[in-house]
């Protein structure tokens, strides 16, 4: 176990250098000139010159990505273009509301998607479970836009059950959550539908249904325990798959966490930051998935780790 | 040396502007709330340089100079009064009294020469300083090989003296942007890096608290120096406020001013409700959308090709296409910028003229790309004119791309044709110089300047610079005639096709008032906050 521990964060700290590489060139490989957005469109060649000196934009790529990996493993993530001040902060003091809307969708989408799940599968080729299982289609395919402008119309501005965006309380809370975890939901009713299904043909299963237990104490009872493992496991997952809705998702409700930081950074060409949140995102994504493959054997004890 | 003082002058100025002022005499209090989409990049006067943080420091700082509200006419500000000498290379302010800043200490001469300063050093790496090079020592500082510009002396601390190394008729102008605004040295130097979350100034609001991403809260300035204003007592602008979502929460009552304007698709719909017709100002602005023709490369090396575009563009339904928010333009030149010439129509919309022109030329088969912002309705506007080339025998492939890159593709020359929107050029000042030098000029004209066309007219750059010597008042009107025959003789060359002006149009709720022209003001971009004021309050 310890040995497995040890070979998996080795393994991660190389998979966030690569990704460090991979961002480096990205940012650098975009056909646009950061010194130009700066210096603005007074300027003189003498001044872009002379900002791009002070930003080291004229070394070699990589004499820059070195100087940028030393500063990185110090937990320096640079200074922002725009904003003239040091990502680092400006990311750790943006992802509190980003944590907080990922529990929330993780949340949102396990209430969805689990009971529906369950709900198709003990329905299984009736009406209920064709349209439990439309509705997870249309869910995962809705635009979150769409889903946020939808939602937020209907309950906020008509309905008056929620507020128009924002951020601070529960209320605030619930509807990008949902946005957000909504997809999430449709696939997790899809995953729990065919993995009760699974579990349902079993002979213990037969068992319980022949000794006259009634059918909800089977599906929750003996079907859900073990129709849930592989699901909990995804969960790790979804970390990183929020990290692109967020940018999304923020945008559209106006909740300040490092989704709506990143959306502003490409907007003006902030490489810093757009470097910076996708370090950071990357580190969440490689966590979750150590986190998942961790937790495998705790909830099935037949899986071992080597 | 004759010096004429024009104390008279700013004192009859100030007279002028209390219709706007003063008719109503609102009464102080209340509250406003303002959305933008986006985050402020910072509030540090010297660096901020996008339309949204430009407005915020506005009503946080102030400058030697200021435009009468609403207009763009030129009155003095912190300085009480000022003389120019006869060949223009000295300017003398006489700093007004009573002027303090937000952290209770009195504003001096000292201050005014720091902010200079700071503005050229190239540590703090303005996109401004540039404009003040023709202060004296400018290269000797942005070269980093000084730290004091010798142009600037400070006799006493009321006293600013200007020495300039050549004449400079916008520099009045440059007086009053946001790069020229006065910042106290010590509160600078204590913010240290976070100077631009912390602004300090002399204006009309004080800076109280900034949640990032979340909000920035203004309070009226209790010592402002002009006396009853600001009327709102407090000013709240809230971020990350998607437009579509921000009008329902205009039309809720929860805020007051969508600062980002009237989104595109809800333009229609808003504008036909009968509800929201006295909440919807109207206003010109200093604003030109153009297509660039780079003339240093085939086909639009040939001025006929040229000419041939901008008659081939049927500006009236582009004008149509963007629901009439603009009038068509005919000239490089906004109409609402001294210097406008109202005799010159432009290129009229004639197909067929174009097709001559082109066959005149020899080109009659013309592949070519045509570079935009991919933000609506720029793609759309881009079809269009694509397909009016199109119909005179001109394929225009279009490459629609991120801000960014489209500047950058404008940069090098590597883009033939660009279409401005979404990057075009709202003027810094309003002197049409400031349409001129960077856009049009051979300045601009290099490796990542902003001279898209390539442009470089040695000849009309020379009497640019003989125009912008003209400093002495009754040389006024030559030098806007000068200005006017250099923007006819641009046409000429029609290195630009311009396409049309843009409108402002400033949605607010009900419970603010106050003219119209504050809501669409052409110096403070959205909205000028220091005179607007909330009815309830009164």
């Amino acid at each position: 176990m310890l040995a497995y521990l040890a070979r998996r964060l080795a393994a991660s700290l190389l998979i966030l250098l690569g990704i460090s590489v991979v961002t480096f060139g990205l940012t650098f490989m975009i056909p646009a000139d950061p010194v130009a957005m700066i210096a603005g469109r007074n300027s003189t060649a003498e001044v872009r010159a002379q900002i791009r000196h002070q930003l080291g934009l004229d070394r070699p790529l990589p004499a820059q990505y070195a100087s940028y990996l030393g500063r990185l493993v110090q937990g320096d993530l640079g200074r922002s273009y725009a904003r003239k001040s040091d990502v680092g902060p400006l990311i750790v003091s943006r992802l509190p509301p980003t944590l907080l809307l990922m529990l929330g969708a993780i949340v949102a989408e396990l209430l969805i998607g689990l009971p529906a799940g369950i709900y198709a599968a003990s329905r299984r080729g009736r009406t209920g479970d064709k349209v439990a299982m439309t509705l997870s289609f249309v869910s995962v395919s809705t635009p979150q836009f769409v889903l946020g402008l939808t939602l937020i119309y209907l309950f906020a501005y008509l309905l008056n059950w929620f507020p128009l965006g924002g951020y601070g309380s529960l209320s605030h809370l619930i509807l990008p959550a949902l946005t957000l975890g909504l997809a999430g939901g449709g696939w997790y009713s899809r995953m729990m539908r065919s993995s009760m299904i699974e579990v349902l043909r079993n002979d213990y299963i037969r068992t319980a249904r022949a000794k006259g237990m009634p059918e909800w104490r089977v599906i929750l009872g003996h079907g859900l325990r073990n129709a849930i493992v592989p699901i909990v496991a995804m969960v790790g997952l979804d970390v990183g798959i929020f990290m692109s809705g967020v940018v999304v998702v923020e945008n559209v409700y106006g909740w300040p966490g490092i989704g709506q930081l990143m959306w502003q950074a490409i907007q003006s060409l902030d490489i810093p930051i757009i470097m910076g949140v996708t370090t950071v995102a990357a580190c969440f994504i490689v966590l979750g998935n150590l986190v998942a493959d961790l937790a495998a054997p705790l909830i099935d004890p037949r899986i071992r780790l080597r | 040396m004759k010096r004429f003082l024009i104390t008279a002058a700013a004192a009859l100025a100030i007279l002028a502007a209390a219709p706007v002022a003063l008719a109503a005499a609102p009464k102080q209090g209340g509250a406003a709330t303002v959305t933008f989409n986006n985050d402020l990049t910072t509030l540090d006067p010297q660096v901020g340089y996008d339309w949204q943080n430009w407005s915020v420091i506005k009503s946080i700082f102030d400058g030697l100079m200021d435009y009468k509200p609403g207009t763009t006419e030129l009155v003095p500000d912190l300085a009480e009064s000022y003389t120019v000498a006869d060949d223009g290379l000295t300017y003398t302010f006489k700093l007004r009294d009573g002027v303090k800043f937000h952290n209770g200490r009195p504003m001096t001469s000292a201050d005014v020469k720091y902010s200079f300063e700071r503005a050229v050093n190239p540590k703090t790496q303005s996109p401004g300083g540039g404009y003040f090079s023709a202060i004296a020592g400018y290269d000797d500082v942005a070269g980093g090989k000084a730290e004091a510009l010798s142009g600037i002396e400070t006799p006493d601390a009321k006293t600013v003296i200007f020495k300039l190394t050549r004449p400079d008729a916008t520099f009045l102008h440059l007086m009053a942007i946001n790069f020229g605004y006065i910042v106290p040295k010590e509160e600078v130097e204590k913010a240290g890096a976070d100077w631009g979350k912390k602004p300090v100034g002399t204006g009309a609001f004080k800076f109280v608290e900034w949640l990032p991403g979340q909000r920035i809260a203004l309070e009226r300035n209790k010592d402002y120096y002009k006396a009853g204003v600001p009327y709102l007592d407090k000013l709240t602008f809230e971020f990350g406020q998607d437009p579509t979502v921000a009008v329902l929460r205009l039309k809720k009552g929860e805020i007051d001013i969508v600062g980002d304007g009237v989104p595109p698709a809800q333009f229609a719909e808003i504008m036909a409700d009968p509800a929201n017709k006295d909440l919807i100002a109207a206003g010109d602005q200093l604003h030109t959308g153009y297509v660039t023709m780079n003339v240093t490369q085939p086909p639009f090396d040939n001025l006929k090709v040229r000419q041939a575009v901008n008659m081939a563009i049927n500006k009236e339904r582009i004008v149509r296409l963007i629901n009439n928010r603009g009038v068509p333009a005919s000239q490089a030149l906004p109409p609402a910028m001294p210097g406008y010439n109202t005799a010159n129509k432009g290129y009229p919309y004639d197909p067929d003229g174009a097709k001559k022109l082109l066959a005149e030329a020899g080109a009659t088969d013309i592949s070519t790309e045509l570079y935009a912002m991919n933000v609506d309705p720029n793609p759309r506007i881009a079809q269009a004119i694509q397909q009016d080339l199109a119909a005179v025998g001109i394929k225009a492939e279009i490459r629609s791309l991120a801000q960014a890159e489209v500047i950058a593709a404008g940069g090098s020359g590597k883009a033939p044709m660009i279409w401005s929107g979404g990057m075009a050029w709202i003027a810094d000042f309003p002197d049409p110089a400031n349409f001129y030098y960077g856009i049009l000029g051979c300045v601009g004209a290099v490796e990542g300047g902003w001279n898209w066309s390539k442009y470089c007219n040695k000849d009309l750059d020379a009497r640019a610079a003989k125009a912008d010597a003209m400093v002495k008042d009754d040389q006024m009107k030559a030098r806007m005639a000068a200005w006017s025959g250099i923007f006819d003789d641009v046409l000429k060359d029609a290195p630009w096709a311009p396409i049309f002006n843009e409108k402002r149009f400033t949605y607010h709720s009900a419970r603010l008032g106050g003219d119209p022209l504050l809501y669409t003001d052409p110096i403070h971009i959205p909205v000028n906050y220091d005179y607007i004021y909330a009815k309830d309050a009164q």
